[in-house]
Parts: structure tokens; sequence; C-alpha cells
């Protein structure tokens, strides 16, 4: 069986033009798996590149060196090197991604961000729909706001609408940023249960949970960042 | 991969001594938003409007996948047929609307009149379907006989996209259409545009120098400085970790794009 995902000697800095060039080192031999069934948490202190970590799987981020590996079906893409349509495709059916915050869509309402997700993942509109309302009563987010835009919902009510977002698919890979992070013990365990789920389905889950609680939940392997330090180079 | 539905190349103006465009290729393929941002002045434009084949390049070619599948170079079509291919196959949105109405024509006329380009001939089916396509951008159908010129901003861009998409196009240029409206006016006017083109499942070039917009719209970025693409690549990763010194400039200019 191959792994979800393979992170195979993975470099990555930051070279900001705007000052005079400096490079910041982000992490350097990041090399490990995740697979089928597997929960891996990223630990570390803030600042050791975890959420970089994530974004690069995700494609959003640039590597300077190294391969991301994702497995679509029985094919092996590196996300590092992969044309942008391929890239948009893994998104669509492979992988999904919970950001801290959700990036708002003007004018549409919570219940059809969620069915929009759903939809992009490959559901047809009534189960995207049905599974929609299924997540977001789990997620306990109030039925009257499932028809407004979530613009002016709290941060917490935000979230929810992003982690069902994130979960309404069956994607097989989850990358998750701190989900949990504006959400009370109550709905931290629905999530904690959301995610079981999905492990139990056969996906696997890179994740950052700082709530040792949640970690203790889900977490199968804690892999520490600061293992990944960029190697000190000469200014 | 999927066949491209627009293949650029090398496309390169000059004005003079400037090079207002310079060797640009990319294809796209059916279905694809890109976006091409830059300040004003860096060629994008310019680009545009040898695309739409209304700017004749120095140098270079726009070919496009006719229906019948054959990948025709625009600039071998006899006039008629490109013109044919503007008004059916292909729309252009553009900033300034009075150059994309006509303004002394009824909405319904504006819209009509794409579709008598096709052939239509038949003024209920044509009334109906202009209202219909109204409606689908949002203006009432109480509206259908008034000209544009006694419409808002935000009503004449909507306006201009139903003219545009009535006929079933497969590409659509858009030359900065929400630069100048209000801003819950241009929410509105995105909404629609990502929800129509996604919906239809349209080919969209779209010129922007508003980074949010690029975003929200986009699958590809390809930014622009003097003439020249510099930088390219999916549209989250070139706005979230740009690699070029200008890119990174722009990126980290505007408040939160």
């Amino acid at each position: 069986m191959t792994a979800l995902l393979t992170f195979q000697d993975v470099a990555k800095s930051f070279t900001l033009h705007l000052r005079d060039g400096v490079v910041l080192p982000v992490v350097g031999d990041v090399s490990f798996t995740v697979e089928p069934g597997e929960c891996v948490v990223l630990g570390g202190p803030s600042g050791a590149g975890k959420s970089s970590l994530l974004k690069m799987a995700y494609g959003n981020y640039r590597c300077d060196k190294g391969a991301i590996l994702v497995r679509d079906g029985d094919a092996l893409i590196d996300v590092v090197r992969a044309d942008p349509r391929v890239v948009l495709g893994l998104r669509a059916r492979v992988i999904a991604y919970v950001s801290q915050f959700l990036r708002v869509i003007p004018r549409v309402s919570a219940l059809d961000v969620v069915e929009a997700a759903g939809r992009e993942g490959g559901l047809d509109q009534t189960v995207a729909r049905a599974r929609g309302k299924d997540l977001l009563a789990r997620l306990n987010l109030p039925e009257r706001l499932w028809g407004l835009p979530p613009a002016t919902f709290s941060g917490g009510e935000q979230q929810r609408v992003n982690i069902a977002r994130g979960l309404i698919a069956d994607r097989p890979l989850l990358l998750l940023d701190e989900p949990t992070a504006s959400l009370d013990a109550q709905n931290r365990a629905v999530v904690a249960e959301l995610v079981r789920e999905k492990l139990n389905g056969g996906a696997g889950v890179l994740g950052i949970f700082h709530d040792s609680e949640m970690r203790d939940a889900v977490a199968i392997r804690v892999v520490d960042v600061t293992h990944f330090a960029p190697r000190a180079r000469a200014a | 991969m999927t066949d491209p539905l627009l293949q650029v190349r090398g496309l390169t103006k000059r004005y003079g001594d400037r090079l207002a465009c310079a060797d640009v290729s990319f294809d796209l393929v059916p279905g694809e938003v890109l976006a091409i941002v830059g300040e004003s002045g860096s060629g994008k434009s310019t680009l545009l409007s040898m695309i739409a084949t209304e700017l004749v390049p120095d140098s270079g070619t726009v070919s496009y996948r006719m229906r019948d599948g054959a990948l025709r170079d625009l600039g071998t079509l006899s006039e008629a047929a490109r013109r044919a291919l503007m008004r059916t196959d292909w729309g252009f949105v553009r900033q300034d609307a009075t150059k994309g109405l006509r303004m002394a024509v009824s909405a319904g006329g504006n819209v009509g009149e794409r579709l008598m380009g096709m052939g239509e001939r038949h003024y209920g089916r044509i009334r109906a379907e202009a209202i219909d396509w109204l409606g689908r951008v949002e203006i009432d159908a109480g509206r259908v006989d008034d000209p544009p010129s006694q419409f808002s901003g935000g009503m004449r861009q909507r306006l201009q996209i139903a003219r545009n998409l009535v006929t079933g196009p497969r590409l659509v240029l858009m030359d900065e259409p929400t630069s100048g409206l209000d801003v819950s006016v241009q929410a509105r006017l995105l909404d629609l545009i990502r929800r129509l083109s996604a919906e239809l499942g349209l080919a969209v070039i779209i010129v922007t120098h508003d980074l949010a917009v690029a975003r929200l719209l986009s699958h590809r970025i390809a930014v622009m400085r003097a003439g020249r693409v510099i930088e390219t690549g999916l549209t989250d990763r070139v706005l979230d970790d740009p690699e070029q010194a200008y890119t990174q400039l722009l990126v980290s200019s505007v408040l939160a794009a």
C-alpha cells in the first residue's frame, strides 16, 4: 500500500525581495508519510513551519527542493512540480484543506457555501445539500443561520462552516490547520468525531491541533517539526 | 490532458520604441479562468485586444478550437468568419459599458441583437429569451424596454454579461469588468460572474488590476510587467507565495487580497 502523502526531503524558504533579498529559511530535510487511516499531527512551537507544511502539501506554497507526492488512485502526483490544472484536480477529488479562517465569498449563504464545496468534490446536488445540512446540524450551527452569508457570523460559527465545507466530500486526504481553535469543548468533540469517521473510512489526516484534548482524541502519530529546522546558513 | 480551447503563441506588439506586449504565450482549456494582472501600462489590455483580434500583433498567433474541433489560427480566418465567431462563440465584457452596449437601444434589444446575429428571427422567442437572461443577471423584467442609458453602472455591467452570454459562448474576455463600481455593487457582480462561469463551464480571460478579483474568480494567474508575463501559475500560489520581486511588491501593496 502506498502512502496517501509523502514528503521527500523537502526544503522551503522565503526570499523577501522587498527586504534586500533576505532569505527566511522555514524547513529543511522534511521526510515523512501519511498512510490511509492515519492521523499525523504536526507538533512544535509557533513559527516552526507547521502551517507552511500544510500549505505546501496543498500546493499553495512553493518548495525549494524535494517532492511532495500525493496518491491519486493508482497515480502519484508531485504537487511541487505539477501543472496548476493538475493541482486543482487534486484539490477537487483528493485533498481537503481546512484553514483557521473562512475566506468569505460575498453574498453566498452558509449552506450554499458548504453545498458548493460538496459539488466541487464530486457529489451530486441532492446529496451535497443533504450532507451539508447534516454537517451544519451536527456542528450545532443554528438553522436560522444556514440561509445567511457567513460574513456576519462569529469566529466560531464561521469556523464551523469552514469545517463543514472541508469535510463534506469524500476526499481521501485531509489537511487540517487548527480547525478547532475557535470552538468550545462541545463542538471540538464533534469535530474529533467527524475526523475519526474519516479515518475509519480510510482517509489520511495531516493536522495541526494546539489543544491537547483534540490531539489525544485523534492523533496516531506526532511529527515534531523542530526536527526539520533548516540548517543554519551564512547570511 | 484536455485539448486547449485557445492557444496564444508569441504575441508581440510595439508602439514605436515601446514594447507593449512581448512574446506572450499560453493555453486556455475549456472551463478555465485565467486572470491577467498588472498595473496600468503593463500591457494587459494590449494583450487582450490582440486576443480579441481587435489589434493586429507585430508577431505571434492566436488559435481557437472551432466548434468542428479544429484548431484554427484566427489570423487566417476571413473577416466575416472572424466576426461571426466573435458574435456567437465569444463574448467580450468591457470596462466601459458604453463600448459594449448600444446605449440608445432597449435592454431587451441589446440582448436580442446577439440572438438575431445567430439567425433567430422570431420576435416572441427573442423577447422571451431576453427577459429570461435579464432575470439571470438580476435585472427586473419590467426594465426590458428601457435603454441602458437609464441604468446604473452595475446594471449596465450585468446587461453586458447577459448580452454576451445569451448566445452560449465558450470563451468570454473581460476587461476590468468591476472597476469603477461601488464595493457592494462589485461584490454582486463578482458573485454573478463566478456563478455563471462555473454553471456554464465558460473559459474566461479576465484582465484586472485588482488582485482580490483575480483570487475570487480565477484558477490561474499571469502577472504582467512592461509587456512581459513575469510570473504565472496557480492563482493562490502566486498570490500567497509570490516568487518575483515585482509580484511580491504588488501583493504587499494591497490591504488584503
